[in-house]
């Protein structure tokens, strides 16, 4: 019971160093550029279906966080010469805003609707409120906030240390699959914990859970914030790649991706998200590439048909299925023993 | 004279414009076992919530006592952490869990390391050991029902609340369900609130009778229920 | 003095442009539970039937007030019958389906109209409050809204339709109890609040250059406005925009638009911790 059950098997070790090659030795066969990127949006998409598959909280503005921390990427390393403050800080103020907003609505016991409303918004005024800062007079220490522009040419991931040995290409490659792999061994870790185990009974029953007297406000908080310091995490990463943060990081879109990405790769599973990431966001990839099909138009017709053909929603069909193999190793321990009674009867024949 | 662990005092819940629960003054001994009843309407699910506290935004005055601790504002987990369980009335599990899991969920907050040996005991007490694995929503409602009580139990608690514990179960589940309720009242105090005039008659208890928001009798099952006053409020009129 | 005027003008006509942004999401918010984030689109798409036959040659009034409502009500039509109807009762689904919805009609609009501003010339003029200019069509938006907002309380309380409709936002039950199938109500609901939603957008598309992104800016405001209104579709609207339009125009005045914009965001999420049922789910609760 303690290390297994709860609908999450234990960690397939030959499976996972079997992946983390793989992506060690990717860049042998391809470049790395979109290797990256791909990398950053399944660390995002991990970052939400955490929250979402196992704890049961599912964000509509989820790009807040991711946002948050590209900027404070940006902002603190203009201010900071060196680059592991700012990294860490990129992790730390998305945390603390989403334990802050978290705090607010976990104990104010709001329900899922007005949880995705207000997370919506929280993400809307972070959006506007990015998108007017042009001018001068708009800046924090030695950083312009820039407006729609946003901020260009800050000073990249550095090593630890060495703020003149700056980190990209290949190398960054190699930092960002730390960070992803780093982040799904986390996730896995919490998920195995009781801290995990008493997430997944909420998810299940809320109310039950604060019948037999667990913390449920706490706990919901807490998950949120670790979940949004990843999405910082991710943020940070995104700001290094793209050496500009702009307010498009906050928006909508970007916020709508990230669901399209979890739920059509899978809710209420880990690894499912980030494949949801890869693919879609490689299909966003190449549509961009032409301009006959809009990305919105193909993005949005999947949401729909996925809504209205997985009835339910992904996670309780994950739940059936799991039902379902259950039942038929039970039905096969069950056979052999009938077939081994039926043999010792003959023999006592 | 034993201890008194749940008190209320002078007790009121408003809520809509109507008094839920009017000024009712009710103790509870240790281990003592009590059935509440009642017409519908008469206030007896606000009483348990306003004990459970899960009456978050309704207007409430008076004072909940459990084991002399006032908990009238406490939230309902810091309530419960005290050392009670509680049914409600529609079977709250976990439907995607397992039996085991959801044990382990209850058995784990107050008792991390002997969690599964608890669930073992509770698995082989109340006889679900061919269904352990399955998942709770595939389960019958008299199934769900057990499950619910193990998940009681496996806190180990001195205070259980049941509401309507006997609807739909059948004549069988039922004896077992008072059998149930004799040996957890061995260790814990009891209350039990059903409709099931059979099931409250067959546990024997002291009755406390609600209508309309405040007590109307309160005494032995006998007494209670040959009152003409409670045949009155239950037939509605002054039929004889 | 002056000034004075020009402000108030300014408060009602953002009270105005909020309640009439509104409506068509409250009456399917109110009545049905469905929340449709598709609804900014819904008004973008009435601004490009009413800019396109405006363009054809047709009347200005007639595009905008007749032209985009059937338009966009046969649009929400199809949406109800071929999407919404399949989700009714999950909220969260809803959500997302019409999130979904929201990106294909902007990605739709983008391909047939392309991405450059469309519009068309406020045919009514500006006119002068002693040293400001005022735009003379604001006055002809709080105009079609008030009346808008009068018909919909009046059909609701005092018709057999509006009779049937507020039985519906109770529950199917007793819809069928009045004789009527609740999916033809439900049906019809939407296809109205779309409509609502069509007039809104062809009212408003003189106003600005129109791009197929609109329907952003308008779903914003719309759900914050409905959402902490509540359950009460005509005075909770109507008490959320009068308090969001105050507020961020007050703001506005007082410091920069888009402090404006966030205050009023921000008093939102205030609203929503302290009342989560909307404001008519705290006071006047009886209310239609």
């Amino acid at each position: 019971m303690t290390r297994s059950g709860f609908g999450i098997g234990r960690i397939r070790w030959n499976w996972f160093a079997a992946f983390s090659g793989l992506l060690v030795l990717l860049p042998l066969a391809s470049e790395t550029n979109t290797p990256t990127l791909l990398a950053i949006w399944a660390l995002f998409a991990l970052s939400l279906g955490l929250m979402w598959g196992y704890a049961g909280i599912l964000s509509f503005g989820h790009a807040a966080y991711f946002g948050l921390g590209a900027y404070t990427y940006a902002i603190a390393s203009f201010n900071i010469g060196e680059s592991t403050g700012p990294l860490c800080l990129a992790i730390l103020v998305p945390m603390v805003v989403a334990a802050i907003i978290g705090a607010m609505m976990f104990y104010g016991r709001i329900s899922d609707v007005y949880l995705g409303v207000i997370t919506l918004v929280v993400t809307l005024i972070l959006n506007r409120f990015m998108n007017a800062t042009a001018g001068d007079a708009y800046r924090i220490g030695n950083a312009r906030l820039g407006g729609f522009n946003g901020i260009p040419a800050f000073p990249i991931l550095n090593l630890p240390g060495e703020p003149d040995v700056q980190i990209f290409g290949t190398p960054y490659y190699y930092v960002v699959v730390a960070c992803l792999l780093g982040g799904y061994l986390l996730a896995r870790f919490i998920l195995s914990s009781s801290f995990g185990r008493a997430l997944i009974g909420i998810r299940e029953n809320e109310l039950r859970m604060e019948l037999l007297g667990y913390n449920v406000p706490a706990l919901k908080t807490a998950i949120f914030a670790i979940c949004g310091g990843l999405a910082g995490l991710a943020g940070a990463l995104f700001a290094n790649w793209a050496e500009i943060v702009t307010p498009s990081v906050f928006s909508l879109g970007q916020s709508a991706e990230v669901i399209i990405w979890v739920i059509v790769g899978g809710v209420g599973t880990l690894v499912g998200p980030m494949i949801g990431a890869v693919l879609l966001g490689t299909l966003k990839i190449m549509l961009g590439m032409q301009t006959s099909i809009d990305n919105s138009l193909v993005l949005g017709a999947i949401l729909i048909l996925v809504v209205l053909l997985i009835p339910r929603g992904f996670a309780p069909a994950f739940v059936a299925w799991r039902g379902r193999l259950l039942q038929l190793q039970a039905y096969r321990r069950h056979a052999r023993g009938t077939t081994r009674r039926r043999l010792h009867l003959k023999e006592a024949e | 004279m034993s201890e008194v662990v749940v008190e209320t005092r002078d007790l009121s819940v408003h809520f809509g414009g109507v008094f839920a629960v009017n000024g009712v003054n009710f103790s509870l001994r240790e281990r003592e076992l009590r059935c509440l009843i009642g017409p519908n309407g008469a206030g007896k699910s606000t009483f348990f919530k306003s004990i459970t506290g899960q009456l978050q935004g309704a207007e409430s005055s008076g004072q909940v006592l459990i084991r002399g601790e006032e908990v009238t504002t406490w939230p309902t987990y810091r309530i419960m952490r005290l050392g009670i369980g509680v049914k409600t009335q529609v079977p709250s599990v976990m439907n995607g869990l397992t039996i085991e899991e959801n044990l382990w969920l209850s058995a784990s907050r107050t008792n991390p390391d002997a969690a599964d040996a608890i669930v073992e005991e509770i698995v082989a007490e109340l006889t679900l050991q061919s269904i352990a694995r399955r998942q709770v929503r595939e389960l019958a409602h008299g199934q769900r029902q057990l499950v619910e009580i193990g998940l009681v139990l496996a806190n180990k608690p001195w205070l259980v609340l049941l509401d309507e514990p006997a609807a739909g179960v059948t004549g069988q589940e039922m004896q077992r369900l008072v059998a149930i309720i004799r040996r957890i009242n061995r260790t814990a105090a009891l209350i039990v609130v059903d409709h099931d005039m059979h099931f409250v008659r067959m546990l024997e208890a002291r009755i406390t009778v609600f209508n309309q928001g405040a007590i109307l009798v309160e005494g032995s099952a006998d007494s209670v229920l040959n009152d003409v006053r409670v045949r009155e409020v239950y037939l509605g009129n002054r039929a004889r | 003095m002056d000034y004075l005027a020009v402000v108030l003008l300014e408060i009602l006509y953002m009270i105005a442009f909020l309640a009439l942004i509104s409506a068509g999401l409250a009456i399917v918010f109110g009545m049905m539970r469905v929340i449709n984030l598709a609804h900014g689109e819904f008004v973008m798409l009435g601004g490009y039937a009413t800019i396109a036959s405006s363009k054809a040659g047709i009347n200005i009034y007639l595009a905008m007030l007749v032209i985009a409502p059937i338009v966009v009500g046969a649009i929400g039509l199809l949406v109800e019958r071929l999407i919404v109807r399949f989700l009714y009762g999950r909220m969260i689904d809803t959500m997302l389906a019409t999130w979904g919805l929201s990106l294909l009609l902007t990605g739709l609009v983008t391909l047939i109209f392309g991405n450059t501003a469309v519009s068309v010339p406020a045919p009514i003029p500006g006119y002068q409050v002693g040293r400001y200019q005022m735009g003379g069509y604001n006055l002809f938006i709080v105009a079609v809204t008030v009346m808008l907002v009068v018909s919909m309380w009046l059909v609701l309380r005092y018709t057999r339709v509006g009779l049937i409709a507020r039985g519906a936002m109770l529950g199917p039950d007793i819809v069928s109890a009045l004789g009527h199938n609740p999916r033809i109500i439900y049906m019809l609901t939407f296809t109205v609040g779309a409509a609502l939603s069509g007039l809104a957008g062809g009212v408003l598309a003189p106003l600005t250059g129109l791009l197929p992104s609109a329907g952003g800016a308008y779903i914003a405001k719309a759900f914050i406005t409905v959402i902490t209104g509540g359950a009460a579709v005509v005075a909770g609207t109507l008490t959320t925009a009068g308090l969001f339009g105050t507020v961020n125009q007050v703001v506005s005045f007082a410091s920069t638009p888009v402090i404006g914009e966030i205050a009023m965001l921000a008093l939102a999420i205030v609203l929503l911790r302290l009342m989560p049922q909307g404001v008519t789910g705290r006071f006047f609760r009886n209310s239609t």
